[in-house]
């Protein structure tokens, strides 16, 4: 697989992910899942991470979190290789790093009690006295906007979706890590209460110094947080760039048609129908040379024959084709 | 809009029996749809769209209690027998739900489940129906359609299924199309392909549709008329270029401001509407809307703001202090 890159603005990388694949076999075959993506994300920044559904998406925050261990490539944590880490090592280093998961009440054990799902990471931690895990307990669920002595002793069904997302990132703020991967945090949500964990994650962040992959399918949430944002599919990156910037002139033509996909709540702007039909490919057989040219309309026997690599056309913005629209 | 009225919702009200006591899901709707119009209804998670939608289609939960009246084609749904119900429903009255394994059967065929929907409504033999199976298809753009016959629905993607469930709910023709959060569970690109799909089949048969999400960017540019739901009631309902040009209830303000802006810089904080909507087995004796008012007055915690209409008789809306100039209310 070739190598993709995308330098970062500041040189002062946290995460510095390099020419990672990662391959599923099923029976005979192997799905394609992420292949050959590399991306730095600089301490305090918030990456933004977008794609269409199967495109790789958790799969690459999963590996980054060494969760889904890499077919191949580096994954650089504050200068350490964490593919090549083990044990101990690799447990104290998982402490820095948490993650937070699209589906809230799934992803919390129906039958424990919230103050004790908020502490288990406390307690595989080794945090042993009682008394500091219920402080910590309390002083993170206060931080997420909820009354302890209301939440501790009730079961997770008992709580709206809103709140539930609440209590997962209480879980993930709660070993103080530095690095959180976040994956569709609110895409279950609807408008107002994502709105309420929108706002959430950034007040978290800024007090809690945390750097974040932002994972999204829809793009203006991405915006709403994220400093750059890199645009993903069927296993690679088509776009990485400064979020502004890449709103106001996407290169690649899926940002395009990503962007122009947001519903606007403005009727006057009636919803462009450009939108071209047809989905993904296969991730089993991803197309040759730009895994896009199925569904491009710029596509031609370049795109068919070579595989655009990664390459800057503005400051800070880096695309991956063959005729970008800038 | 007058005249060529399809459905009429009129003073309905469904409360379910829950064990913490009875649950108004549904609480005194009116709204009319006309035919070959679309309908946006508009609210918050829990606010009763699902239970409104399904008193029109009499699909409720067994325990449920509903009254009022429902107009349909000139037939008053609540009076007709079970029979002629099912006969109307999937004919000329038809659904599309979010998830849409609720509509598909998993161990039928694709082309099954059309061909028996087609000959259930329709009097088509085997060939007949096949042949009308594969354009429904073709049409709500699935590729090789001949092919896709004997796939069974978890063979497909979440956004292909979804597609085959509106063919099947577009098979017989209906009059009107209830499309209950149809892309909520979908990418945005297959969203907007979905919707446009929507809004095509809908100009070409001349049908008429109510569609129901949480997102006023979904019926922006794609409603005539919009109604926004909270706590069961309908608070505000207006044509849907009026309805954005001058907001006049709250809550419709504090659901638009809520959505991420593309022309807003990364990092600006949302402006959310604060808390939750009330329990819905422990209803206000005011304006449901009032714990999360930012221009609520005395008289909002005391009594219940009916829908009324404003400066046109289209625009209703349900509050004691309406926002009087959108534009200000947004600097
Ligand atoms: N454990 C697994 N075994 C085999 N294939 C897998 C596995 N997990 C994921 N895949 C496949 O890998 C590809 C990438 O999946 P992934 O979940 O990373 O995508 P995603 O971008 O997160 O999608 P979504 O937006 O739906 O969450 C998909 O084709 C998926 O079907
Ligand atoms: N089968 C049921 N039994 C009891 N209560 C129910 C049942 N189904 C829904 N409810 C309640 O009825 C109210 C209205 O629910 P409804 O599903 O209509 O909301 P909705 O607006 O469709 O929400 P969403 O956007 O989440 O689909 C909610 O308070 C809900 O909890
Ligand atoms: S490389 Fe070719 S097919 Fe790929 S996005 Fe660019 S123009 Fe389209
Ligand atoms: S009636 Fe009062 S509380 Fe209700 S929306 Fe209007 S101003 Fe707000
Ligand atoms: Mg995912
Ligand atoms: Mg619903």
């Amino acid at each position: 697989m070739m190598p993709q890159s995308a330098p970062s603005i500041s040189s002062d990388a946290l995460l510095e992910v390099d020419n990672l694949v990662v391959e599923y076999p099923v029976g005979s075959r192997i799905v394609h899942a992420v292949s050959g993506v590399s991306l730095q994300i600089a301490r305090g920044e918030t990456l933004g991470l977008v794609g269409e559904s199967g495109c790789g998406k958790s799969t690459l925050g999963r590996a980054v979190l060494q969760l889904r261990r890499p077919t191949a490539g580096r994954v650089l944590f504050d200068g350490h290789d964490l593919t090549t880490m083990q044990g101990d090592a690799l447990r104290l280093m998982r402490r820095r790093v948490q993650l937070i998961f699209q589906d809230p009440i799934a992803s919390l054990n129906p039958r424990r009690k919230i103050g004790d799902i908020v502490a288990e990471p406390l307690v595989i931690a080794g945090v042993k006295d009682p008394e500091k895990r219920k402080q910590l307990v309390h002083e993170v669920l206060s931080a997420v906007g909820l009354d302890p002595t209301l939440v501790v002793g009730r079961l997770p069904h008992e709580f709206s979706g809103g709140q539930c997302q609440r209590i997962c990132i209480a879980r993930a703020l709660i070993l103080n890590p530095e690095f959180i991967v976040c994956d569709e945090p609110v895409s279950a949500l609807d408008v107002s209460i994502r709105a309420q964990i929108l706002n959430l994650l950034e007040e978290m962040k800024a007090r809690f110094g945390l750097t974040l992959l932002f994972i999204a399918h829809d793009l203006a949430v991405v915006k709403a947080v994220s400093d750059r944002v890199a645009v993903m599919y069927l296993g690679r990156l088509c776009e990485v760039g400064p979020s502004e910037q890449l709103f106001a002139r996407p290169a690649h033509p899926y940002t395009a048609l990503l962007i122009e996909a947001i519903p606007m709540p403005d009727p006057d702007i009636r919803p462009a129908e450009t939108v071209p039909v047809g989905e993904p490919p296969s991730p089993i057989a991803p197309p040759s040379g730009c895994r896009f040219r199925t569904r491009c309309p710029r596509a031609d026997q370049r795109c068919s024959d070579e595989m655009p690599e990664l390459r800057a056309v503005a400051p800070g913005q880096f695309v991956a084709c063959h005729h970008p629209l800038i | 809009m007058n005249g060529n009225i399809l459905l009429s919702v009129e003073d309905v009200v469904v409360d379910l029996p829950t064990p913490r006591g009875n649950l108004r899901a549904v609480d005194h709707v009116d709204l009319t749809v006309g035919a070959g119009r679309t309908l946006g209804v508009v609210g918050e998670s829990g606010c009763g769209k699902t239970m409104l939608s399904r008193a029109v289609l009499q699909l409720l939960p067994k325990k449920a209690k509903l009254s009022g009246r429902v107009m349909f084609d000139g037939q008053d749904l609540l009076q007709l027998p079970p029979e002629k119900l099912r006969k109307l429903r999937g004919r000329s009255l038809a659904v599309v739900f979010q998830d849409p394994m609720t509509s598909l059967n998993p161990v039928l065929t694709i082309g099954t489940q059309l061909i028996e929907t087609l000959q259930e409504h329709l009097e088509l033999d085997d060939a007949a129906a096949t042949r009308r199976s594969v354009e429904l298809l073709a049409a709500v753009g699935i590729p090789a359609p001949e092919q896709r016959l004997a796939q069974y629905p978890h063979q497909l993607s979440g956004g292909m299924r979804q597609r085959v469930a509106i063919a099947i709910a577009l098979s017989c023709e209906p009059k009107l199309l209830i499309a209950d959060e149809p892309t909520t569970a979908l990418d945005v690109t297959i969203q907007a392909q979905i919707l446009d799909l929507l809004a095509r089949e809908q100009r070409r048969r001349h049908m008429a549709m109510i569609i129901i999400t949480h997102d006023l960017g979904v019926v922006a540019g794609r409603t005539d008329e919009v109604a926004v739901m909270y706590a069961g009631r309908v608070v505000e309902r207006a044509p849907t270029p009026a309805l954005f040009k001058k907001m006049r209830m709250p809550y419709t303000e504090a659901l638009l401001a809520a959505l991420p802006k593309l022309d807003a810089a990364p990092h600006t904080p949302l402006p959310a509407i604060s808390g939750r909507p009330p329990d819905p087995t422990r209803p206000l004796r005011g304006c449901s809307f009032s714990p999360r008012c930012r221009y609520a007055v005395a008289r909002c915690q005391n009594e219940k703001p009916a829908l009324e209409a404003a400066e046109t008789k289209a625009h209703q809306f349900a509050c004691f202090h309406p926002i009087e100039d959108h534009a200000d209310a947004n600097a």
